[in-house]
């Protein structure tokens, strides 16, 4: 395993997970989250919630696509929809 | 120090600014106007010495909303103007109003309208006390007719003001203010100072359901009340309802509160009255002048008396009812061209005459116009 | 792991939930920022319940009501001298103003100049959403020149403020631009703002699909975060004659004033009252 370089990389890269809470019925379908997140992972659903609106699915490709709890989409959510949370250590 | 207990020769806008401290007035914040700026300049040298803040804000508008701030943070707070900025703050009286903000504002009137004659008495803003404003609201307005009145009035104002949480107006007029006379400062034990109503505990607590008597306790900032206030209407909870069903019951109470206090708010001075066929109606300056014309027209065999309003708003229609079943004739004089007398006419309806002795601004009566006037007139 | 379904967000317990939801149209700036305040409030550790926020009248101003925290919805343009008469009264408490460019620096100019030129104790929040967008999207004084709104449909003949370099002339002692898209970087301005005294302006740059994007070829809110995405430059302490904003430039955003150390109005007048022999509350 030492030797084989590009894995070691690909772990050493992500340090941290998250996972990824959504309030469905607040979101307005703004994709604020989906265009933002530096990872890429958020998704529009093709379900949509009681208003109407298409709100975001989680769409990890692990190891390198998935969420690291960076917290961006829960500060630039306009509704306090979505928001992240890191896993801890011993969970994983 | 506030003021001891003592006698004292003060002008009318100092009597009110030294109330005020003694009242507990611990804030004010003004824009200088002719002829209310002695005040500010008392205030702005006395509140120091007694631990509060004075503030001279860029205009009229920042004064009065600067105020309802400082209300809302615990302090008894006001205000002093005259024509010009009272139009300025009317706005924001009736965002008193909504919110029920505990506020006092002097307002030592001139002659208008606009700029007018700055330093010349009159009495033309007493319409504009009540209505003012855009909406239906009500307001208490204090008329005082001595520098002594001054005071007391003050002291009543700021009580009325806290008992009601309701915009309370001091209607002066210029003579008055700079007029100098004796005042009698009572001592601690006499005087009596009214604070707003706190609530009795944060469990279930809704800032704007009011207790029986109409008034709702004012909860303090900064103790995890979590409060909204807001001109917008207003349920119980202070949330923005924009629901007709709301409206009503929001604007019918913050008028009752006051409408249905009416016999405990006002306050009302007559001379010779009981067997008076005619009655000289006057507030503010004017009663000098019509005390003597009274007094004159008794020794001329004519059965006149005095009423001085000293409360304006609300106005005393119980009053001028039942008296209009004993006196004959009502002459209103003030200088304006009629304001306080529709106001009569509206309360004594067919009962009486009601008859306008109006200046337009600028000069009292003497006390002999307003004889000639009721020996031409009234008999 | 999929999305997870929940009922509450993390900072719901500074929210009056059963307010929620809040009035702003889907892709509007406003709920970012407000999240973004609450998020560097939390940050610096201030108890919201010495918190104190002063509203005025527009979207911004609705904010107020979606707090759960003492807040107050005054009149239009007049926010500034109501929080500053609430902070006189209550110098404890953190007295701070959250209202739009049309309430505060248009209706609201003279109390806001001679607030910054007093430095009263107040954290202004302006959201720049550069119209009146509740009445339908008139011109304001922060429209930039040649932008279509409903009241300037050939195009705004008027230049705008410049707002940073207005409050810091007035006498602003810590003055900050940012975006509804550099939340994290506002976050970190209100922190900081927090820990400042005397009056801190943060002017927050919004995208207003409805009424100013819409008219001006961005329909959507992403539309015009993409905008300040690719248009807005961090450069911090730059020359302030460089932050007026026009359509076809780039956006300046930054820290560009940060005085320490200047007395504030209360301090000032508190000190008055020592040196006049009073007592603050005194008889």
């Amino acid at each position: 395993m030492v030797n084989d370089t590009s894995q070691v990389t690909k772990i050493i890269q992500i340090k941290r997970r998250g996972r990824v809470y959504l309030v469905k019925d607040r979101c307005k379908g703004c994709g604020f989250c989906i265009e933002f997140c530096p990872m890429g992972v958020l998704k529009q659903s093709d379900d949509f919630n009681a208003q109407g609106y298409h709100y975001p699915i989680l769409v990890e490709e692990p190891p390198n696509k998935v969420c690291i709890a960076c917290g961006f989409c829960s500060v630039i959510c306009p509704e306090f929809a979505i928001y992240s949370e890191p896993i801890e250590e011993d969970e994983k | 120090m506030s003021l001891a207990p003592g006698t004292y020769f003060l002008s009318g806008n100092e009597a009110v600014a030294e109330a005020a401290l003694l009242a507990g007035c611990r804030f004010f914040a003004g824009y200088p106007i002719t002829p209310s700026s002695e005040l500010a300049e008392r205030m702005a040298r006395r509140l120091p010495q007694v631990g509060g803040v004075f503030i001279q804000m860029e205009d009229e508008i920042g004064s009065i909303m600067a105020i309802i701030g400082a209300s809302w943070g615990g302090l008894k707070a006001m205000t002093a103007t005259s024509g010009p900025g009272f139009s300025l703050m009317q706005e924001s009286i009736g965002f008193a109003a909504i919110t029920e903000t505990p506020i006092v504002i002097c307002n030592v009137q001139r002659a208008g309208p606009s700029t007018g004659m700055p330093t010349y008495v009159g009495q033309g803003d007493i319409m504009q006390a009540k209505w003012g404003s855009h909406g239906s609201y009500e307001i208490i307005a204090l008329s005082p007719s001595s520098v002594q009145e001054c005071f007391d009035m003050t002291i009543k104002a700021f009580n009325l003001a806290e008992k009601y949480r309701v915009p309370v107006i001091i209607l002066m007029d210029e003579r008055l203010s700079h007029l100098y006379e004796k005042v009698c400062v009572p001592s601690e034990k006499e005087l009596i100072i009214i604070n707003r109503k706190k609530p009795k505990s944060k469990e279930n607590f809704l800032p704007f359901k009011p207790d029986d008597d109409l008034i709702p306790p004012m909860p303090p900032v900064g103790e995890g009340y979590h409060f909204h206030v807001t001109g917008l209407t207003h349920d119980e909870k202070g949330y923005p309802r924009m629901d007709p069903e709301v409206q009503e019951r929001l604007v019918k109470r913050l008028n009752d509160k006051i409408r249905l206090h009416a016999d405990e708010i006002i306050d009302i001075d007559t001379l010779m009255i009981d067997d008076a066929e005619i009655a000289i109606v006057a507030f503010g300056s004017e009663v000098r002048p019509a005390t003597r014309a009274v007094k004159l027209a008794r020794k001329n065999n004519i059965k006149a008396g005095l009423i001085d309003l000293k409360t304006i708003w609300p106005f005393p229609d119980n009053f001028f009812r039942d008296i209009a079943n004993e006196v004959n004739t009502f002459v209103v004089t003030e200088i304006n061209y009629g304001q306080v007398v529709r106001e009569v006419k509206r309360a004594v309806g067919d009962k009486a005459n009601v008859l306008l002795l109006p200046k337009m601004g600028g000069s009292l009566h003497t006390p002999e116009e307003i004889l000639d006037f009721m020996k031409k007139e009234a008999i | 792991m999929p999305i997870q379904f929940v009922d509450s967000h993390i900072r719901d317990k500074y929210l009056k939930r059963d307010r929620l939801p809040h009035i702003w149209c889907p892709g509007c700036g406003i709920g970012s920022i407000l999240n973004a305040f609450l998020l560097g409030m939390e940050k610096a550790n201030i108890d919201p319940d010495k918190v104190l926020v002063v509203s005025g009248i527009g979207c911004t101003g609705r904010v107020a009501g979606y707090l759960n925290m003492d807040t107050f919805h005054t009149t239009h343009g007049r926010a500034i001298p109501f929080a500053i008469g609430l902070k006189i009264a209550r110098p404890d408490m953190h007295v701070v103003v959250f209202s739009g460019d049309g309430d505060l620096v248009t209706i609201g100019g003279n109390h806001f100049i001679h607030a910054a030129r007093r430095n009263n104790d107040i954290l202004v929040i302006l959201v720049n959403n550069f119209n009146y967008g509740m009445t339908g999207g008139q011109v304001g004084a922060t429209t930039p020149h040649n932008a279509i709104t409903s009241t300037t449909p050939y195009g705004n003949i008027e230049d705008d403020f410049n707002i940073p370099f207005l409050a810091a002339a007035a006498g602003a002692v810590y003055v900050a631009r940012w975006t509804s898209l550099h939340v994290r970087r506002l976050a970190w301005s209100v922190a900081e703002a927090f820990n400042r005294k005397g009056f801190r302006l943060i002017e927050v740059l919004s995208q207003c699909p409805t009424t100013f994007g819409r008219r001006n070829k961005m329909p959507d809110g992403l539309d015009m975060l993409k905008w300040f995405r690719d248009n807005t430059v961090v450069k911090h302490n730059a020359d302030l004659h460089e932050t007026r904003i026009e359509l076809d430039r780039k956006i300046v955003i930054g820290k560009f004033v940060d005085i320490e150390d200047k007395p504030t109005f209360e301090e000032q007048a508190f000190n008055l009252i020592k040196k006049v022999g009073g007592e603050r509350g005194g008889r």
